[in-house]
């Protein structure tokens, strides 16, 4: 595979998988499913063993509308959780309530337990600045600052206060952990705008890690990137599952199919009476088990649709 | 094809594509000469002033030489031994711009940080129009607030050495602050409001506080705004001629000393001016050459800044 079409965005493994959102190669389930899924390269357990974060009937609201409900989760130690599910049934709202991002929206409101390390990450003496501090969030667009590539590194350590022996051997680290070091270590007092979106995205994943987080979120991570760009990306997050939980919100089956131990599915369903639509979660299983034998009629459907 | 012909279709046979315009657009070239005659007047007019400017102040130094203009220390052009030093209108203008800023700034881009990041939605919507409206005062009334509510309170409180004079530069530079402040808060909180909310999110998302969001996140981002804020204020400023003419006084003075009486050069046009100056005579002469130093030194200030915007600026996308 020596036709890599740009040399800063060439897959770094040969059997990179090749993400098609749309296309004929679709037709046949099993030819993704089959594909090597970080599921099947190591043994996960039945249920998460000793999970870092455990929903209990969450609700989340804003303002008076109730966006999602009946969220049971839990979040297993260094493992990579897909969120799936069409568009509207609240998987961007349930993330952003991980480390509560939700706070900066005014009238979000939650409802239900979230644990974290066995402390309520909504009890009355959390302090929501230092949660997004173990916490970590990629968004969906790449969002670095407008300032040098090693100045978006280093503006985590700064503003927490971090006191590394040595800021470049921090930023360092962190590029190197993004898989990012080799392309920008000459360059690294240029403008982050000046790299490629996969590029960019990279960065905010290193900028991320610089902090030193326990959990790192992810929402649609690669919707704005291509294929390889993406391939990219998700070599990377399987990489980072050694050393943090990953959750990713991801619209693309393939991608949780290739990197999520585990899956949970959400859909929207409108109340009876209000005709309001509210998100829930129907299933959550090992994601090899999910997209092989779902339990839930409407979980299958969701998948069937999907890739047939 | 068929997605070019379904676009050209309407009148069009089939198989013989036509890309050709239908009809020529008349709308479109009046449009574009009434906004074309609109830049046009806009342009003539800045060129007309400038030559009004130039051939008095040509006159004015066919008689004065520049360098006596320019290095000395002694106003007195309308005297009967006339002095054309103009360095005390020009400390004079600078006393009261340095204290302006002083006061306009830190207010200016507190209430704008406060507006763009602190605020609620409602806060925000009732507050800002009222900032504005303290930019509709008239100067004139700005300049009686100085001299009879500003300068007896500096008066009474001042603590240390004398207090500043009946006319001063200070008072009237603390109320051209005032003034300016809309003009640097309003315009810089359009700049911080700009940043897109995803590079703020990823300043939160990092752990970071308000204030450091508001500080290393969205002050860089929207500096160029800001810094275009300030110096608007500062030409604001530099060329605010009431305030000066009511409070600070009317005598010359080469001092930095911001409690005595100064004249400016606005003041000193405005002054001037209201006095009959027979057209041709040096008297009129001078208020056209002080009138070209004014313009010149707006025009070096707003380049300087332009580049300073250049160079400073974080663009994002
Ligand atoms: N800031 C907000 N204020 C009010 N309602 C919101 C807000 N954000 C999301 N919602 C609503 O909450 C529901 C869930 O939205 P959310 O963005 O979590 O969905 P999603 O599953 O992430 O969708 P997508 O796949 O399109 O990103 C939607 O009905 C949406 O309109
Ligand atoms: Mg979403």
């Amino acid at each position: 595979m020596d036709n890599s079409p740009s040399a800063d965005d060439a897959p770094t493994s040969a059997d990179a998988p090749q993400p098609a959102a749309t296309g004929s190669g679709l037709a046949d389930p099993a030819l993704h499913l089959d594909t090597p899924t970080r599921a099947g390269r190591r043994e996960i357990p039945e249920q998460p063993k000793d999970p870092v974060m455990l929903l209990r009937d969450v609700a989340v609201y804003y303002g008076g509308f109730r966006a999602v409900k009946d969220v049971n989760l839990d979040f297993g130690r260094r493992e990579i959780t897909a969120l799936i599910g069409p568009s509207g049934c609240g998987k961007s709202t349930v993330l952003r309530c991980l480390n509560r991002m939700n706070d900066l929206v005014r009238g979000a409101r939650v409802a239900g337990s979230i644990t974290y390390h066995d402390q309520d990450l909504y009890g009355p003496k959390v302090d929501p600045i230092v949660v997004r501090r173990s916490i970590g969030m990629v968004f969906q667009k790449p969002n670095p600052f407008p300032k040098s590539i090693y100045d978006n590194i280093a503006y985590g350590p700064r503003v927490t206060g971090m006191k590394p022996g040595s800021m470049d051997e921090l930023v360092e680290q962190a590029l190197r952990g993004a898989a990012l070091w080799d392309e920008v270590k000459d360059k690294l007092k240029q403008n982050a705008y000046s790299l490629s979106g996969g590029q960019q995205q990279r960065l905010c994943i290193a900028r991320c890690i610089a902090v030193n987080p326990d959990v790192i979120l992810m929402d649609e991570p690669c919707s704005a990137l291509d294929p390889i760009a993406t391939a990219r990306i998700e070599d990377l997050m399987i990489e980072l599952a050694d050393r943090y939980t990953i959750i990713i919100v991801t619209h693309n089956m393939q991608q949780a199919a290739r990197v999520a131990d585990r899956t949970a599915f959400f859909t929207a369903e409108a109340d009876a009476t209000t005709g309001e639509r509210t998100g829930l979660l129907v299933e959550y299983d090992r994601t090899g088990a999910m997209f092989h034998n779902p339990r839930d009629r409407r979980t299958e459907d969701y998948i069937s649709g999907r890739f047939g | 094809m068929t997605r070019a012909e379904s676009t050209a279709a309407g009148g069009v046979a089939a198989g013989s594509v036509s890309l050709r315009r239908p009809r020529p657009r008349y709308g479109e070239a009046v449009i574009r000469g009434a906004l074309f005659a609109a830049a046009l007047l806009s342009v003539a007019t800045t060129v007309g002033i400038v030559v009004a400017l130039i051939v008095p102040t040509v006159e004015f130094f066919a008689e004065v030489s520049v360098l006596d203009f320019l290095t000395g220390t002694e106003w007195a052009p309308l005297f009967a031994r006339p002095k054309f030093g103009v360095l005390p209108l020009l400390v004079g203008t600078l006393v009261v711009t340095v204290v302006a800023l002083i006061v306009a700034i830190p207010l200016g881009l507190g209430a704008a940080t406060f507006l763009s990041e602190y605020a609620t939605d409602r806060v925000r919507r009732v507050l800002k129009p009222v900032l504005e409206v303290l930019a509709g005062i008239p100067t004139v009334v700005y300049g009686f607030f100085a001299l009879t509510f500003v300068t007896p309170l500096l008066q009474d409180i001042w603590l240390f050495g004398d207090p500043p004079e009946g006319f001063n530069a200070l008072s009237a530079g603390i109320v051209m602050g005032i003034m300016i402040v809309p003009t640097v808060a309003s315009l810089s909180e359009d700049a911080m409001s700009a940043v897109p909310a995803d590079l703020k999110a990823g300043g939160y998302a990092l752990g970071s506080s308000k204030r450091q969001v508001a500080t290393r996140v969205t002050f860089p981002a929207a500096l160029s705004g800001i810094v275009a804020a300030i110096v608007l204020a500062i030409s604001r400023a530099v060329g605010e001629t009431m305030i000066v003419l009511v409070a600070a006084g009317g005598t010359p003075n080469l001092s930095a000393d911001p409690r005595e009486a100064m004249q400016t050069m606005t003041a000193f046009i405005g002054a001037a001016g209201i006095g009959d100056q027979p057209v041709g005579s040096i008297g009129y002469k001078t208020i056209f050459a002080v009138g070209s130093l004014l313009f010149v030194i707006t025009l070096v200030m707003n380049a300087v800044s332009i580049r300073l915007v250049r160079k400073f600026r974080e663009v994002y996308e």
